[in-house]
């Protein structure tokens, strides 16, 4: 009788020799870790305004966090990415496990090209969201905020792929803003032009000990801009940070932290595990689990392609009208940033809260991020307030501020999507 | 001859916390100990001079923080501090440490095992429901299912509200939780032995059950739901050993005016047609008081302190099947310098928190076959912490003192009484594994105390020396503790009252028990309970 040969998923590091482990003792010496840019970061960092990403230690600002968020805006701005988790999906069988256990159809993902999207448990609460990257028919990365090894690996039993966490070994950098193409043609990434929005390409780069390896560039970013991010592998990072550096040089290119970054987000209307929603694996409150319709992500669900983890659950909230929150954009009257504010209907009774909120410079306009019960922020749109506690030398000055729901992103740059990628 | 408002039978922490309670509440309370000295089973005693051993409990975290400040504890000396980390030896050289920053603890638990390491959060989510559930029922008296009286079908009603608060999920999962095994609980979360033994040793300690057997994983639950200034889960030194616990309670119980007598045994409770009338000491001495309260376990209460005619037979049978078995015992240590274990870098923050040399599940197991056949464990579980890392009183500067808290230990041997050579045994064993570890140990040990159950229950009072007075299973617990229709602290006896680890919520130094029997008394006086804070809220 024929049986199934299908290898168990395996991590690498499992079983590791008493010998590595042992080594590997020092690390409580340092709790956070310099990414392979520190030294660069480190000599930028006027500020030393440093928070804890993910056990990384990564610049809050680095010189002056207003105009880091102008140079993401004017010029180009150099953001290093990488702390943020990453997996590597690979194997025969790596798009159907990732078909399966993602939101989107995997299927319609072409080798070279990048997706956003996000990951349920059975119940069809959101466990994260993030980006897929397709590097060849059998190769992807999955790269997120949370971390998700346990959940990968149970659900590629059956499977024939190889799930390996590889946030270390893999440096990221973010290169975003109108001048980024130019800094990449003039670093000598010769057909970088021919990439549009979410593709990704592989382009040589020999500063690693190896010799002549790869950075794999990708049209992607977080920022609403023309942008671009780019992996190399630890070793090659330091090479590759100059290389941009000295290119980008005339393109007036800033090294940036998150401040910034979060700003721009903000404006291109995209959101943040853990910070506009509460990420599954951590909901200690059974109310703070969220669907994905009921963060703005209900757009990424295939109901085409067969089954997938929470399909279920997703299919019964819809049907019986159980989805119960749901993610808005707000515009906000006046200009005072309206961040963890309550959001109110007719003034009193309260539908909400606002998570993430600022004056955005580009759209000159009070905007913000809120999740609201519903059918507020859904079907009943009308006579939404904010109440804005504004700590103005020691006193709380309380506004009452009308709010709008409103399309995201708040902004829409032609930049972002125009091929060829325009030169600033 | 004088009548007291109440007396206290033994001045354990929730003996005192009770006394504290009443005293403010106006009453004229007296505490007798049958010792010199109070503090039960929460004492700091110098053993050997220089040298403050908390020689029974040892680690605090359960002592609830509404008791702490209603009581004034911290006018009265209390400070509690955190301790700093924690580790499992493994038997090939190397250790799983449990730090305290979140990402050092991934970083950690990655040497072993990436997969598990990211398991982490999921299990920590878990663990901090079930905690959230069951935190709220500490401050409270269990309902009784099969009254009637509104106060209770309240509470029934709280509890089911509760409950019906979950999601089906979790309803399912607070079920299983209080029923099964921490080994099973531990499955659905990790594969790596070392991982799995370092958080299986929370569901054995103190009980007469190994990590295998049903009712395990709510155990793990009782040590996670306590917590160190709002940090939950954590476990701290109380400065100055576990006596300052019940030093600040004592003290602040005579502030408020109330009395104590030490060297006072009790032989037995006074009753009369059904009613206490007071307490006759071992000297025959007797002392009258319109109610008595017992901080003992429900089977020293009622099966040597009261006479048997006046309990009803049905009682009477299931105080004696009442499980309070004997698990543990204690090694304690004086030493002249910090002991080295090799496998630790110099600088760990392990040195300052709870040590462990069982890394795996089946090396637990088959500690607890042992207990099963009636002898000592050969290869026990060690929970091994040094204070004195952390406490500058305890020991003089750069000698230190060593809490061993041992499992598995019978309370009789094959049978028999526990003899001195038995206790030999038993405490070589325990410095044998050390020694294993540390290889230059024995020469720094300036004095020993060894305490098998024998000891515990001949010392501190506790029946087969079980440090939770009754096992911590879902039959003994909430409205099943001791036992049914008796679990608000009242007895057959009219005006004898339980306030000890027999007593919902169970033991540990919590002062729940103390706490919640003191508001049932004060409510049957129809006294106010307004010095009582509720229960913290869990938000």
């Amino acid at each position: 009788m024929a049986q199934a040969t299908k290898k168990k998923p395996v991590a690498k590091a499992a079983g590791a020799p008493v010998s590595a482990r042992i080594a590997a003792q020092a690390h409580f010496h340092t709790l956070r870790l310099g990414t392979p840019f520190q030294p660069r970061i480190d000599a930028l960092a006027r500020t030393q305004d440093w928070y804890n990403w993910a056990g990384y230690r990564a610049p809050h600002s680095l010189w002056d966090e207003e105009l880091e968020y102008f140079a993401i805006r004017s010029q180009a701005a150099l953001f290093d990415i990488s702390p943020m988790t990453k997996y590597r999906i690979e194997g025969p069988e790596a798009e159907a496990l990732l078909n399966r256990v993602t939101l989107r159809d995997v299927t319609k993902l072409r080798p070279g090209r990048v997706h956003y999207t996000a990951w349920c448990d059975d119940e069809g609460f959101v466990l994260d969201d993030g980006t897929l990257f397709r590097l060849s028919p059998t190769r992807f990365r999955l790269c997120s905020q949370e971390r998700h090894l346990p959940w990968l690996l149970d659900s590629a039993v059956g499977f024939d792929v190889i799930v390996e966490e590889e946030t270390e070994a893999v440096a990221g950098l973010a290169l975003q803003g109108p001048t980024s193409f130019a800094v990449l043609r003039d670093a000598g990434f010769a057909g970088v032009e021919r990439l549009k929005i979410f593709d990704l390409a592989d382009f040589p780069h020999d500063g690693g000990p190896q010799g002549n390896t790869q950075v794999t560039i990708s049209r992607t970013g977080f920022t609403g801009d023309l942008g671009y991010e780019l992996f190399v592998s630890a070793d090659m990072a330091l090479s590759l940070w100059d290389r941009l550096m000295t290119s980008g040089d005339l393109r007036g290119i800033r090294a940036i932290g998150y401040t910034a970054l979060n700003r721009a987000r903000l404006e291109a209307g995209l959101i943040v595990a853990n910070a506009d929603f509460t990420t599954a694996e951590h909901a200690i409150r059974a109310d703070r689990l969220r669907m994905p319709d009921e963060i703005g992500l209900g757009f990424m669900i295939d109901l085409e392609k067969g089954h997938f983890n929470g399909r279920r659950a997703i299919l019964e909230a819809r049907a019986k009208r159980k989805l119960r929150y749901v993610l808005v954009g707000l515009e906000i009257e006046g200009n005072i940033p309206a961040e963890h504010a309550i959001v109110y209907h007719k003034k009193a009774h309260e539908v909400g809260l606002v998570s993430a909120a600022m004056w955005s410079p580009m759209a000159k306009r009070n905007i913000a991020i809120a999740s609201l019960a519903r059918p507020y922020g859904d079907t009943m749109v009308e006579d939404l307030w904010v109440e804005i506690y504004a700590m103005r030398e020691l006193q709380y000055q309380k506004l009452m501020k009308r709010a709008k729901v409103v399309a995201r992103p708040f902004i829409k740059l032609d930049r972002r999507t125009a091929n060829p990628p325009a030169d600033f | 001859m004088k009548a007291w408002d109440a007396i206290i039978i033994g001045g354990g922490h929730n003996g005192l916390v009770n006394a504290c309670y009443l005293q403010r509440a106006g009453l004229d309370v007296l505490v007798v100990e049958k010792n010199d000295w109070v503090g039960g089973a929460a004492t700091s005693r110098e053993l050997t001079p220089g040298f403050l051993y908390s020689n029974c409990s040892y680690v605090c975290s359960l002592f609830r923080p509404e008791i702490m400040r209603d009581l004034e504890l911290p006018r009265f000396g209390l400070q509690v501090i955190s301790y700093e980390g924690g580790a499992v030896f493994t038997r090939d050289g190397d250790y799983l440490a449990n730090y305290r920053d979140r990402d050092a603890h991934r970083r950690e638990f990655a040497r072993f095992s990436k997969r598990d390491a990211e398991a982490y959060d999921r299990y920590a989510r878990d663990v901090t429901r079930q905690c959230r559930f069951i935190q709220p029922l500490l401050m409270r008296t269990a309902p009784d299912p099969t009254s009637l009286r509104p106060r209770d079908l309240g509470e029934l009603l709280y509890l089911g509200k509760k409950f019906a608060g979950l999601s089906a999920q979790e309803m399912a999962l607070t079920l299983r939780f209080w029923t099964m095994s921490i080994s099973e609980f531990l499955d659905e979360y990790f594969e790596t032995d070392v991982i799995k033994a370092n958080f299986a040793l929370s569901g054995i300690i103190g009980t007469a059950l190994g990590p295998m057997s049903p009712g395990t994983a709510y155990v793990l639950l009782h040590h996670y739901m306590g917590e160190v200034d709002g940090s939950v889960g954590a476990w701290g030194y109380a400065r100055g050993g576990m006596g300052a616990v019940t030093k600040a309670l004592a003290a602040s119980f005579k502030a408020s005016g109330g009395t104590i007598r030490t060297g006072a045994e009790v032989d037995r409770v006074l009753v009369k047609r059904g009613k206490v009338k007071g307490v006759v000491l071992a000297g025959g001495e007797e002392i009258y008081g319109k109610l008595v309260v017992s901080n003992a376990d429900v089977k020293r209460t009622f099966l040597k302190l009261v006479e048997e005619k006046e309990l009803p037979e049905i009682f009477l049978r299931r105080v004696r099947n009442f499980k309070i078995r004997g698990s543990s015992g204690k090694v304690n240590i004086a030493l002249d310098s910090l002991p080295e274990f090799p496998a630790l870098p110099k600088d760990s923050p392990v040195y300052r928190g709870d040590m462990h040399f069982t890394d795996s599940m089946e090396r637990m197991e088959r500690a607890y076959d042992d207990w099963k056949a009636g002898r000592w464990s050969v290869d026990p579980f060690l929970d091994m912490v040094i204070p004195t890392t952390l406490d500058p009183t305890m020991a003089p500067p750069g000698k230190h003192f060593m809490s061993c808290f041992v499992q598995y230990a019978p309370p009789k041997i094959g049978g028999r009484e526990w003899t001195d050579a038995d206790r030999d045994g038993f405490a070589e064993s325990v410095i044998a594994q050390i020694a294993e570890y540390s290889p230059s140990f024995r020469d720094r040990i300036v004095h020993m105390e060894v305490r098998t159950p024998r000891e515990i229950e001949a010392e501190v009072g506790l029946t087969e020396g079980n440090i939770f007075q009754g096992e911590l299973t879902f039959d003994q617990l909430l409205f099943n503790r001791p036992v049914p229709g008796y679990a608000q602290y009242r007895s057959p006896v009219d005006g004898l009252y339980m306030c000890g680890s027999s007593t919902h919520p169970g033991g540990g130094v919590m002062g729940a028990p103390g706490r919640n029997a003191a508001a049932e008394i004060l409510r049957d006086l129809a006294k106010s309970t307004s010095h009582m804070s509720p229960a913290h809220d869990v938000i």
